[in-house]
């Protein structure tokens, strides 16, 4: 009986040896890697690093050393970031070197390199106005910033009343901030459907929290983030849906892979896929929704409702980084999907987009007309600006792209200028932003009205403004790509805008002041840091813009 | 050599710089100083004049392009210069007389308060006329043209207290303001035409373009001619003019600013020699405005005024030679130059009697001054001569060549033409007899002055006439001199005629009349006129206030009504038709523009209650506007 028994045992041995040495024979078999070139991402991966540092010096550093470490870390992450961005544009990265990194993930481009630059440049002078902490009175012998001491405690109630009396800041601001602009770096370079998304998610989850964190008025602004933030998920469900969507058309979700498909060139079908591959149903439906996504970015009709009332309830440092910078990210993705992926059917979205611009611009300036908040106003001028910049998008030529990169440019160094000298402007309730309350300011504070009324006047598109260079390169480029209608109704909502800019500038000027007007607060030297560098970009790049379009011209080109 | 051609514009300029902000250390010296620059560019010019001498007749002229002024595209316009024989003609009378006028002014201005300014005016005055016929293209020609309206401007209403002085120099610049679009207008037809201004391809090429451009440009070239030069119909000014200070008159009058109409049309001689409609338009302006200048020159009581008709009626001879073709430019070009000599001197010699007078400018309140100022006596007496054209001095050979080219152009129109020149002539016999009798003769009808207070003194302000110091006799003497000999040594071999030959071209007329018949009808014309002026001024006693006098009288007194035309056609005109515009202006467009803005308004507060703070309305406008792209997507492709 052992017999058997034994030889089972030989039999079982024999078969996990040679289970064994079959694994063996087959080996070395290795689970790929992924490539990743991370000297080509270090501008992403940096500002990512000084995050995390942020959110590790909240945890262990004293409470008085925080301010100024992240204020000192944020600054220096940001400043190698842009650092790294130059190199690699200096490396030729932007232009012959260009290509795909990261397993087809991101870009490594010139528009991808030149939207990178600003957003980091624009960051850098909104860490500024994130840290001034002069304008408000100090509470209890400490400075304090915008904003609030403890975001979690119940506005008005005991818990916020301690805070605040036991001088707490929340510093958590400026590793959010990071984070936010890490998301921002991938999404212009996104190069597939899901790092989009994934990056949109990464910027907007701490854009939604920044914007509940306001010192003063607490309810509008919590109101605000729960606004942006609800419409926002509303905004990605379409998003995602239409991704979705293209995935069911081409059976991929990288830009190239989609791309092809369009094209007609349609590679191996997954048989999974074999009914919905190549229905066009499927990739217009699913088009329009990634676009409806981008375009709720953007602050396009009919997506922009949430614009004035979360520019409006934000703290105003966090309102100037959004409208500068998430437009720039916004605006640099949607080219990129557009001009990368959607060039096969430019006869289907072009139309659409005519309306959008149209819709965009004429609604933006109309609705400013009467607007009578500061900051609802900038609201309201932001839609009309992305209405001009979809004129220039909507060119589908080397100069449109250009051209956009330059208007962003110029327009988010205008916006956030604009927005810190709303800070400046204050009475007893903090910032006074109604603007009846702005009358006869030029008699007062000459050179803060001043320097409003260039930014104002760069807004309307004055020569010698950025805004004029802006305006003039997309509506000729606008033009010359055919779209000579949508210019004619840009120049229209561009005089009605200018009737409110200039209102503006009248009423600061040509008004006798109000007995209780508000003063103007004397900044510390980070706000007039980030006002000036917004004043000396405007005249700069209305004075002499030729550098730098031919810097946006050469960066015009996306790599496929 | 090229390099002091631009030195001849700069040293003026350099001068009118250093003057009119250096500041009260140069007050003392300003005028040597203002002087001394424009000796030094006469000194230039007659180097070059040397120099070109020097040089065979087609290869005289330099041409030099300092810097590129303005290149855009294919328009391109340069700063260069160009000196021929002809803008060499005019460098030499503007930096001539021009320097002998800078001299009078140091004794004349040695009261004023603001000499600086004065010569700081006056040498820019200078630097933009050599500016002017130094130009080689029409656009730099422009920018002189502008200058020189600039400066006389601020020379005519250099005494801007006084009301008048204010108005004369507004209405100058008005006036002229007509006349320079005209010219800008045509160097636009010009650009369009020929694609550039430049004189050399221009008018190498005037014969290619159609001869209704040309006329259109000849047209608008005179109407700028007509502004500069005081022609008619733009002729109101030049009498007011008079407000500024005697040497600017002499300036602005006889060597410079009125003679820039002929320099432009003889300059355009290519182009208005292929336009014979814009020819007889120049020559029907040239001899209306002959006579026009005449009759008003016999009827002012002012002597500057009178003067100011006279130079009015002989820039009208100019134009009516330079009118007509080959045959006449010469001859415009020599009689401008002695009118330079003979109507300076005339100026200065007035300038002089007013200095002697208590600034009186009435006539008929003057007599008998030739024993109290003998050497403004002689120099006016020898303008005189020469402006009448007393066979032997200037004007004689000058203005007697322009008669008998006007003959020469044949048939009816000659024959109006050379009658009209004729009848010019013995006006002004007439009105230089005239005034010479009013003046100098005749026995003394001098009157108290009214003083600054208001008040007449009895007989304490009775003037006291002397003659001038030295620095404004010796421009006198000098200009006297050339008043005389100028016209004769010009034409002793036809010198002046193949000077400017090579540049102008020069075709002989076929006068139906013999070259002595003119001559012999221009004394006898000569001789009665000025036997009518001495039967009525010399024989008997001259009332103190003017008689009535007939109605041309009157009319010639008041301009020949020139300013209540102009009042009633352009100004009231104006005004009606700004009134309309107005009108239509605050009805029509304020309507349409305050309708939009309404609107606007009005759409923006019906817009704005979209945004009502609901994030679920926001969602349901998100929706639907998802809705519409799909389907709008969907729907692009159906279609």
């Amino acid at each position: 009986m052992s017999h058997p028994a034994s030889v089972q045992a030989v039999h079982a041995a024999q078969t996990v040896h040679s289970l064994w040495t079959s694994v063996a024979a087959e080996a070395p078999r290795k689970i790929p890697g992924p490539h990743i070139e991370y000297a080509q991402l270090s501008p992403t991966l940096i500002v990512l690093g000084a995050a995390v540092l942020g959110v590790l010096v909240e945890a262990f550093l004293p409470r008085r050393a925080r301010h100024i470490s992240q204020v000192v870390l944020a600054v220096v992450g940001l400043a190698a970031s842009f650092a790294a961005v130059v190199a690699l544009a200096a490396d030729g990265y932007a232009t012959d070197k260009a290509h795909i990194a990261a397993m087809g993930a991101l870009a490594v481009d010139g528009p991808a390199l030149f939207l990178q630059g600003v957003i980091i440049l624009v960051s850098l002078v909104a860490v500024f106005t994130f840290a001034e902490r002069r304008l408000d009175p100090a509470a209890h012998g400490r400075p304090v910033d915008s904003f609030v001491a403890e975001g979690a405690a119940v506005p008005g109630g005991d818990a916020e009343r301690r805070a605040v009396k036991a001088g707490l800041t929340t510093t958590e601001v400026f590793p959010v901030l990071l984070f936010a602009v890490a998301g921002m770096l991938v999404f212009p370079a996104a190069n597939d459907l899901l790092t989009l998304f994934v990056a949109l998610e990464v910027f907007s989850l701490p854009l939604y929290v920044l914007c509940g964190l306001a010192r003063r008025q607490r309810l509008l602004s919590q109101e605000a983030a729960v606004k942006y933030f609800l419409l926002g998920a509303f905004s990605s469900a379409f998003l995602l849906f239409g991704i979705a969507l293209l995935y069911g058309y081409a059976g991929t979700v990288t830009y190239a892979g989609i791309a092809e498909v369009v094209g007609g060139t349609t590679p191996t079908v997954d048989p999974a896929l074999a009914s919905t591959m190549g229905n066009d149903v499927l990739l217009l439906t699913g088009g329009a929704m990634v676009l409806m996504g981008l375009l709720f970015k953007v602050g396009a009709v009919p997506f922009h409702m949430w614009t004035p009332d979360v520019y409006q309830g934000a703290p105003t440092p966090v309102t100037g980084f959004m409208a500068a910078a998430t437009k720039v990210a916004a605006f640099g993705a949607l080219l990129r999907l557009l001009y990368v992926v959607l060039p096969g059917m430019r006869w289907d979205w072009r139309p659409v987009m005519w309306g959008v611009a149209i819709v965009t611009m004429l609604i933006g300036a109309v609705v400013a007309v009467t607007q009578t908040d500061v900051k609802r106003l900038l609201a309201y001028s932001s839609i009309a600006h992305a209405g001009f910049i979809l004129a220039g998008v909507i060119a589908v030529t080397p100069d449109g792209v250009s051209s956009v990169l330059f208007y962003l440019a110029a327009y988010s160094f205008v916006t956030l200028g604009a927005f810190a000298v709303v800070t400046l402007v204050r009475d007893a309730g903090g910032e006074a932003t109604h603007l009846s309350k702005w009358a006869g300011l030029g008699r007062r504070s000459p050179l803060v009205a001043a320097v409003f009324a260039v930014f104002l006047l760069a807004f309307a598109g004055i020569p010698l403004t950025s805004g004029f260079a802006g305006k003039f390169a997309v509506f000729k480029a606008a033009a010359q790509g055919g779209a000579a209608p949508l210019v004619v109704v840009g120049v229209l909502a561009s005089a009605i805008a200018a009737f409110f800019y200039i209102r503006v500038i009248v009423l600061m000027f040509f008004s006798e002041p109000k007995a209780e007007g508000p003063t103007v607060a004397v900044p510390s030297p980070l706000t007039s840091t980030a006002i000036a560098i917004g004043v000396a970009v405007t005249v700069v790049l209305g004075v002499a813009p030729q550098y730098f379009l031919d810097l946006a011209g050469q960066a015009g080109t996306f790599v496929r | 050599m090229e390099n002091l051609i631009g030195l001849l514009v700069l040293v003026p300029l350099l001068g009118a710089g250093v003057l009119l902000c250096g500041g009260r250390r140069l007050d003392r010296s300003g005028p040597w100083v203002g002087t001394g620059l424009a000796a030094v560019s006469f000194v230039l010019g007659v180097w070059l004049f040397a120099d070109m001498l020097g040089r065979k007749g087609d290869n005289r002229a330099l041409d030099v392009t300092v810097f590129s002024w303005v290149p855009v595209g294919g328009f391109r316009a340069d700063v260069g210069f160009h000196l021929d024989q002809l803008s060499m003609t005019f460098v030499l009378l503007i930096t001539g007389v021009g320097s002998l006028i800078h001299l009078y002014s140091v004794g004349y201005m040695a009261h004023d308060e603001r000499p600086r300014r004065f010569f700081g005016y006056l040498n820019l005055f200078l630097a933009a006329m050599l500016l002017l016929v130094l130009a080689d293209n029409y656009l730099l020609l422009y920018a002189g043209w502008e200058g020189v309206g600039l400066a006389s401007y601020l020379l005519i209403g250099f005494w801007q207290h006084k009301p008048s002085a204010a108005t004369a120099a507004k209405k100058a610049f008005l006036v002229n303001r007509v006349g320079d679009m005209g010219l800008s207008i045509a160097i636009m037809v010009m650009f369009t035409t020929f694609g550039t201004f430049s004189f050399a391809p221009v008018l190498a090429h005037a014969d290619q373009a159609g001869e209704g451009k040309l006329t259109a440009i000849g047209l608008l070239l005179l109407l700028g001619a007509c502004g500069k030069s005081a022609q008619v119909p733009l002729q109101s000014w030049l009498g007011d003019a008079m407000e500024g200070p005697t040497p600017v008159s002499a300036l602005i009058h006889a060597a410079t600013m009125v003679t820039a109409g002929v320099y432009l049309i003889t300059r355009s001689s290519a182009i208005f020699n292929g336009a014979p409609d814009a020819q007889t338009a120049v020559v029907t302006v040239g001899a209306v405005t002959l006579l026009f200048g005449a009759i008003v020159g016999c009827a002012k009581d002012d002597i500057k005024k009178a003067l100011a008709g006279s130079t009015m009626s002989q820039i009208g001879y100019m134009i009516l030679a330079a009118g007509l073709g080959p045959v006449g430019y010469v001859f415009a070009i020599m009689h401008l130059v002695t009118h330079g000599f003979f109507k300076a001197g005339l100026f200065l010699g007035a300038g002089s009697v007013m200095h002697g007078m208590n600034d009186e400018v009435d006539m008929r309140r003057y007599g008998g001054l030739r024993s109290y100022m003998p050497v403004t006596f002689w120099t006016f007496g020898l303008g005189y001569l020469a402006i009448i054209g007393f066979p032997g001095l200037s004007g004689f050979f000058s203005k007697d060549k322009i008669i008998e080219a006007a003959f020469a152009k044949g048939g009816t129109e000659g024959w109006i033409l050379g009658a009209a020149a004729l009848l010019g002539a013995a006006i002004t016999a007439y009105y230089m007899t005239r005034v010479m009798l009013l003046t100098f003769f005749g026995e003394k009808r001098w009157q108290p002055t009214v003083s600054d207070s208001g008040s007449a003194a009895e007989d304490g302000n009775l003037p006291h006439p002397h003659e001038s110091p030295k620095t404004m006799t010796i421009p006198m003497i000098l200009l006297a001199v050339g008043s005389v000999f100028a016209g004769g040594l010009f034409s002793i071999n036809s010198a002046f005629l193949k000077w400017l030959e090579p540049v102008t071209g020069h075709a002989e007329g076929h006068s139906p009349v013999g070259a002595g018949q003119v001559t012999a009808a221009t004394m006898v014309v000569l001789v009665i006129g000025a036997a009518v002026a001495w039967q009525q001024y010399g024989r008997s006693p001259v009332p103190v206030t003017a008689p009535r006098g007939t109605l041309l009288t009157r009319a010639a007194r008041r301009d020949l009504l020139q300013d209540d035309f102009n009042h009633v056609v352009l100004v009231r005109g104006g005004e009606h038709l700004t009134r309309s515009l107005v009108y239509v202006d605050h009805k029509l467009v304020d309507g349409v523009v305050n309708g939009t803005a309404a609107s606007v308004g009005g759409l923006s507060g019906r817009m704005r209650r979209l945004q009502n703070g609901f994030a679920r309305s926001y969602a349901v406008s998100m929706f639907g506007g998802a809705a519409v792209l799909i389907a709008a997507t969907l729907l692009m492709r159906a279609v």
